[in-house]
């Protein structure tokens, strides 16, 4: 009894000992089984092949399923040519290599490289491996996986994720990624849900959404497909049924659509006439017609139809046979979309929000019109004062703007950092243009008060000469002024409406400066002088004012305000000499459209210059020299109802 | 216009002898026609500047006389040269095209011979359609009233806008130079139907006409010379007499004017309509001179030299307009050609095709500054000499 | 409106930015009179001159004019000016960069269309008229000068001379002895008076020893309405009138 206990037991252990030999030798692991089933796809993947090998794999459910992809996706994948065998392999001296067993994770053996052969799989598989490994990574504790692979599943959507997608929302712990995985969830439903109920829902549920993604789902639903038919056929979904002639399809091109469903004849076109009719030449006749006579197209169709009937041409197809050829079929559109339920919710859903995108651009406009105007008034706000209550015409106004400008571009030479170089260059610029401005007023407008014609012809020369001065400095190609770091960017408030930090920046700066304007006017002392010279010089003198200093410092002040907005031009526009000059005219513009000696109507009339022009641009969006063009004529005619401006000063103080 | 206009008027008679005189002298000296001495481009160079003479006289009738500083004129100048050079380019095309259509085994239809133009022209800017302000390109007369039609047209309503709401001083020179963007701006685009910035070239070549440039460039310039001969008499008549007074009394005070009861706007808006018609003529003569016309030619920019012409020569004298047109583009050509030596500074080379917009800016504050009558106020100087 | 009236004004409102310069304002003139307007400064005496002129548009009232009472308020300057609205400014305007001659041949009574203008060559019966109008005015031996080189009192004598060559109805004349010497003075009075025998002339003038010698009736302004109308001593006993030119 005890030895046939202990045969017994030797007779276990040996077969233990066989079990355990074969599992490591012979028995493969059950993943080994399956890629063994598949080994030649395995092998040798490619991309139209290897996705049910890839599925097959996936849905074995096994746990080292995830290891093992990332490891093929990462070629580390080899095959033992003596056994077929796949493992993971990882170089541990020169060409040996360790073989990790894809199931036990175990190192099973250290093998030679010639022994083995790499897994290489081509970048389209490993797209698709890595499809496959996302519905795992979307569980991965790591919450950076996690990201990755929704990033991953939006830049490749497909029907097969969309159930590890929802499996692995409940268990989401990160709201930003539950966020984005419910997001996605609904996106990839109204892609893929084999439920129409619940893809409608989806729909509807997302008819608000101005995302990109959301139109980006829904408009491959909605695509159309011209098709042809002698009649309309059942069980499609069709969208629209054309007429040819009418709408946007063309009879020439229903017809060449004709020709290439159904190979009737082609339309007989002049050209093709032309062509015939010159290989028939003989002796200076074709069908007994002279060449000569050939300058009428009548004579050519009469001849071609003689060749025609002589069989020595294809018969003629004219308009006639053409219509009656397409009166004979239907042209309708398909949706790629086969489930009209769906395509009727995606129409609707779309059309909801191209309404809302509709009114979000307008805001968008608004912005972008508001920003304009900014720009405008930053140009146009040292003119209202040198123009506007000095009554001085400067036409160097514009090349002001642009030594404030160029200021900012030598500051960034000297001082590398973009933000200190903003902050010292705005007073810089202000002192360089104030100086500039003061210097023009002792040598030139001095002596040219109450002359506002000669004022305006001697500032042309001075402007003249210092685009020209500039262009010999700079040279003629633009000159960067970059905005610091922090400017970068934009403000998006959705996916439609978003606004540049830097147009926020000079809308501020606008701002600043009409405070600073209403400030200096209204406040100071020499906002005081300024007004009492402005209106009436004599008393003003008599009153002890001195009319030639307060002139000199105001037109300082209008000139330096002109640098420091030539600051902020530049770091919105390229410096070059020409600058000022395309500002100039719609500087004065805004003063002149406004009302002239009022600030109120520089800024009214740079709102309105602003919106005019982004709105023509709306209108015309191909075509900005157009708006501009538009927007002059417009200010000609605005000026026939209001002769001074939105902001008129009436009666006498207005002058003559 | 009587015979007893030009003989109260002595110095038309010595301005018409010179400009005859100036015309055969050239003529003598040219390749074409006479012993040589004078290069074809140098020709062409001086018949363009007798059309530059002519719309700153248009530009000093408006300016000088009357005080309306328009900065658009040489905007109808260039438009006067775009509708010359339409038809042009339109028969020039024609010509090249029926020769290579010809080339082909069968005679082209006369739409082909359209199409074939049109893709000749307009392919340059991705079309072969001709736009319908083309509709008179194949007719030379009508193309020439076009000349004259079109800038006065456009001329009568903005100005009509403009005189009728009583812009006047600097804000109708702002106004006029939104015009001249304005239109510029337009003309830049592709499918303003005048070929975009391409604008029309080979206009030096006369359809039908196998003369070398050395003859036509002399038949320029007399047709130049004649057209400023022409403009000057008619200049001359209308700033003499009552109309000059209320054209002057309307510069000097236009208030007053109005309280004598003479309809202020309708004087302004038909001499605002003729000089821009003489501009224009002017303009059609020089551009078939200057070989090609552009957008750029009528920028803003240009209208202002205009000005600055007319300033430099002395405004409110038709002779002084003439010269100082005829002084400045003649100068500024000599500089801005390359042709004036270079200054060599050792530390700094003084390039004059740089240095000269400057040098020309800062000369035209100084004449408006300190000689206000221009070279034109040199002669009084002389007068007065004379007298005392 | 009479037939004995050339010019209505009646119940007339201009208001410049709130500050109202003429309210409700009426006033009348024959076809032969002559009448002084008087009033302290800001009384609308210039405003009311450019309503009548056309130059200012009230907000309210009614400008009627001559024996078929047409509106002035739908004309401009110069169709008033043409209907027969002369006017003299304060300040002497005049065409300073033309001659005396030019100045008057541009003032005198003729069709004004640009066409016209532009083939009118002076006849011989034009030029009689002209040096009839300098003449009259003293500046006949002043013909071919420039009206910039005039003095002062001339300018103001040419002007008077453009305004007659204008042969107007309504002479609408603003301080014509400011600046003059006591003889012109006294020639400019008795040239209103004689002027004023054929047709309307209103004077709006300062100083009252002109306005007693010019021996009309007086319109007194106040802050841009009539505050009294009479001979000369009837207005300057008018207690109120007393108040408004003594009172500040």
């Amino acid at each position: 009894m005890k030895r046939l206990l202990l045969t017994c037991l030797a007779l276990v252990c040996a077969c233990q000992m066989i079990f355990a030999q074969s599992a490591a030798a012979q028995a493969p692991g059950p993943l080994q089984t399956v890629l063994q089933a598949h080994a030649k796809d395995v092998a040798k993947p490619s991309r139209k092949t290897i996705q049910p090998v890839i599925d097959a794999i996936v849905a074995s459910g096994l746990e080292p399923v995830p290891g093992f992809l990332s490891a093929w996706a990462d070629k580390s994948v080899w095959q033992r040519k003596e056994d077929g065998l796949f493992f993971i392999g990882e170089e541990v001296a020169k060409r040996t290599y360790a073989l990790t067993d894809v199931d036990s994770g175990a190192v099973v053996a250290e093998v030679a490289k010639k022994e083995l052969k790499q897994l290489k799989p081509n970048s389209g598989v490993r797209g698709l491996i890595a499809t496959a490994l996302v519905q795992f990574q979307l569980s991965d504790p790591n919450p950076e996986t996690r990201a990755a692979a929704l990033l991953a599943i939006e830049r490749a959507p497909g029907a097969a994720l969309l159930a590890p997608l929802r499996a692995s929302i409940p268990a989401e712990a990160d709201p930003v990624l539950l966020a984005r995985k419910t997001r996605i969830e609904r996106l990839l439903t109204i892609g893929y849900d084999e439920d129409t109920a619940a893809r409608v829902a989806a729909i509807e549920e997302m008819s608000g959404d101005l995302g990109v993604d959301v139109r980006a789902a829904l408009n491959p639903l909605v695509a159309r497909k011209l098709n042809v038919a002698t009649e309309l056929p059942e069980g499609e979904n069709i969208a629209d049924i054309l007429i040819p002639g009418e709408g946007d399809l063309t009879v020439e091109a229903a017809y060449d659509l004709l020709v290439a469903a159904e190979g009737v004849p082609p339309r007989t076109t002049p050209e093709m006439i032309k062509a015939v009719l010159a290989d028939n030449i003989n002796g200076g006749f074709v069908a007994g017609v002279p060449v000569a006579q050939f300058t009428d197209l009548q004579t050519r169709l009469s001849a071609y139809a003689k060749l025609a009937a002589a069989g020595q041409a294809p018969g003629l197809v004219n308009d006639a046979e053409v219509q009656s050829a397409l009166d004979l079929h239907v042209f309708y559109e398909t949706y790629a979309e086969p489930n009209a339920a769906v395509t009727t919710a995606a129409e609707a859903a779309l059309s909801s929000i191209s309404t809302r995108v509709g009114l979000n651009q307008s805001l968008d406009l608004g912005l972008d019109a508001i920003s304009l105007a900014s720009i405008y008034f930053l140009a146009a706000i040292g003119l209202a004062i040198t123009f506007g209550l000095m009554g001085v015409i400067n036409m160097a106004h514009g090349e002001f703007i642009m030594m404030g400008a160029y200021t900012g571009y030598v500051v960034q030479q000297v001082i590398p950092n973009h933000t200190a170089s903003i902050i010292v260059a705005i007073p810089l610029a202000f002192a360089v243009t104030f100086a500039a401005g003061v210097a023009m007023e002792r040598l030139v407008i001095r002596h040219l008060y109450n002359r506002p014609l000669e004022t305006l012809l001697a500032t042309f020369g001075i402007s003249i000469a210092l685009q020209q001065l500039a262009k010999n400095i700079f040279g003629t190609q633009a000159r960067p002024l970059t905005a610091p770091g922090w400017l970068d960017g934009a403000w998006a408030i959705n996916d439609v409406v978003s606004i540049s930090y830097i147009r926020i920046a000079i809308f501020v700066l606008a701002l600043i400066f009409l405070a600073v304007f209403l400030f200096i006017m209204n406040r100071s002392r020499l906002g005081l002088e300024t007004r009492a010279v402005t209106q009436n010089p004599r008393m003003a003198a008599a009153m002890g004012i001195n009319p030639e200093r307060v002139n000199m410092l105001t037109f300082g002040l209008g000139s330096g305000i002109a640098g420091i907005a030539g600051v902020a031009i530049g770091l919105y526009a390229k410096v070059t000499s020409e600058l000022g000059s395309d500002y100039i005219v719609q500087s004065f513009m805004t003063v002149v459209v406004g009302g002239v000696g009022n600030i109120w109507g520089a800024l009214l009339g740079a709102g309105m210059i602003g919106t005019l022009q982004k709105g023509i641009e709306w209108l015309n969006p191909s075509n900005t020299l157009a708006a501009q063009t538009y927007m002059i004529i417009f200010i000609i005619i605005f000026i026939q109802f209001r002769p001074r401006g939105i902001i008129a000063l009436k009666g006498r103080a207005a002058g003559d | 216009m009587s015979r007893s206009f030009i003989a109260k008027n002595p110095s038309v008679l010595v301005f018409l002898a010179g400009l005859a005189l100036f015309t055969l002298l050239v003529t003598v000296f040219s390749e074409g026609f006479g012993v040589g001495g004078l290069s074809t481009s140098f020709v062409k160079t001086l018949g363009k500047t007798l059309c530059l003479c002519l719309v700153a006289i248009a530009m000093d009738l408006i300016w000088g006389y009357c005080g309306i500083l328009s900065l658009g004129h040489f905007a109808f100048f260039g438009l006067g040269g775009y509708m010359v050079g339409m038809w042009l380019m339109y028969a020039r095309t024609e010509i090249i095209v029926e020769g290579a259509l010809a080339q082909g085994a069968i005679p082209p239809t006369s739409q082909e011979v359209i199409d074939g133009i049109g893709t000749q022209i307009f392919g340059v800017v991705g079309s072969s359609e001709f736009p319908s302000i083309w509709a008179f390109s194949d007719s030379l007369i009508l193309q020439l009233m076009m000349v004259v039609l079109v800038p006065g047209l456009l001329a009568l309503i903005f100005g009509w806008l403009a005189f009728r709401s009583r812009v006047t001083g600097v804000y109708l020179s702002i106004l006029t130079q939104a015009m001249t963007l304005a239109l510029a701006l337009y003309l830049f685009q592709n499918d303003s139907g005048l070929r975009g910035n391409n604008g029309l070239s080979g206009l030096q070549n006369l359809p039908g006409v196998s003369a070398s440039q050395d003859v036509v460039s002399i038949w320029f310039l007399w047709a130049s010379a004649f057209a400023l001969g022409a403009g000057y008499v008619l200049a001359a008549f209308v700033v003499s007499g009552k109309f000059g007074s209320v054209i002057r009394g309307i510069r000097d005070n236009e208030a007053r004017v109005r309280f004598l009861g003479y309809p202020v706007e309708s004087f302004k808006l038909m001499l605002f309509t003729l000089t821009a018609m003489i501009a224009a003529i002017a303009g059609a003569l020089y551009y078939p001179q200057a070989g090609i016309i552009n957008p750029a030619e009528i920028a803003p920019i240009a209208s202002i030299y205009l000005a600055v012409w007319v300033a430099i020569g002395g405004r409110g004298r038709l002779y002084g307009a003439v010269l100082g047109a005829a002084f400045v583009s003649l100068v500024s050509t000599w500089f801005t050609g390359g042709q004036a030596p270079d200054i060599n500074l050792g530390f700094y080379t003084i390039q004059w095709v740089d240095w000269w917009q400057v040098i020309l800016g800062l000369s035209f504050v100084f004449v408006t500054l300190y000689a206000p009558k221009g070279i034109g106020g040199l002669f009084d100087l002389i007068k007065t000499g004379e007298k005392s | 409106m009479s037939m004995n009236t050339l010019l209505e004004v009646s119940g007339v409102s201009v208001s410049f930015d709130g500050f109202k310069a003429i309210n409700n304002l009426s006033f009348q003139i024959a076809p032969a009179e002559l009448r002084a307007v008087i009033g302290p400064n800001g009384a609308g005496k210039t405003t009311f001159m450019d309503i009548v002129t056309g130059k200012t548009k009230p907000d309210e009232g009614r400008v009627l004019w001559g024996e078929k009472s047409i509106s002035l308020l739908s004309m401009n300057e110069a169709a008033i000016a043409r209907a027969g609205v002369g006017r003299k400014f304060q300040k002497p305007t005049v065409f300073e960069d033309q001659t005396v001659s030019e100045n008057l041949m541009m003032a005198l009574s003729a069709d004004r269309g640009w066409w016209s203008v532009l083939w009118f060559r002076p006849k011989a019966e034009n030029r009689d008229r002209v040096a009839e109008l300098a003449e009259e005015v003293g500046l006949l031996d002043q013909l071919p000068r420039l009206a910039g080189e005039l003095s002062h009192g001339q300018k103001q004598w040419l002007e008077i001379g453009m305004l007659l060559a204008q042969e107007p109805r309504l002479l609408l004349v603003d301080e014509p002895a400011a600046g003059m010497t006591p003889e012109e003075r006294e020639h400019t009075t008795d040239l209103l008076v004689e002027v004023a025998k054929t047709r309307a002339v209103v004077v709006v003038e300062h100083d009252m020893e002109f306005v007693r010698r010019l021996n009309c009736k007086v319109t007194v302004l106040h802050e841009g309405s009539v505050l009294a109308e009479g001979g000369l001593d009837h207005v300057t006993a008018d207690p109120q009138v007393i108040d408004v030119y003594l009172g500040r």
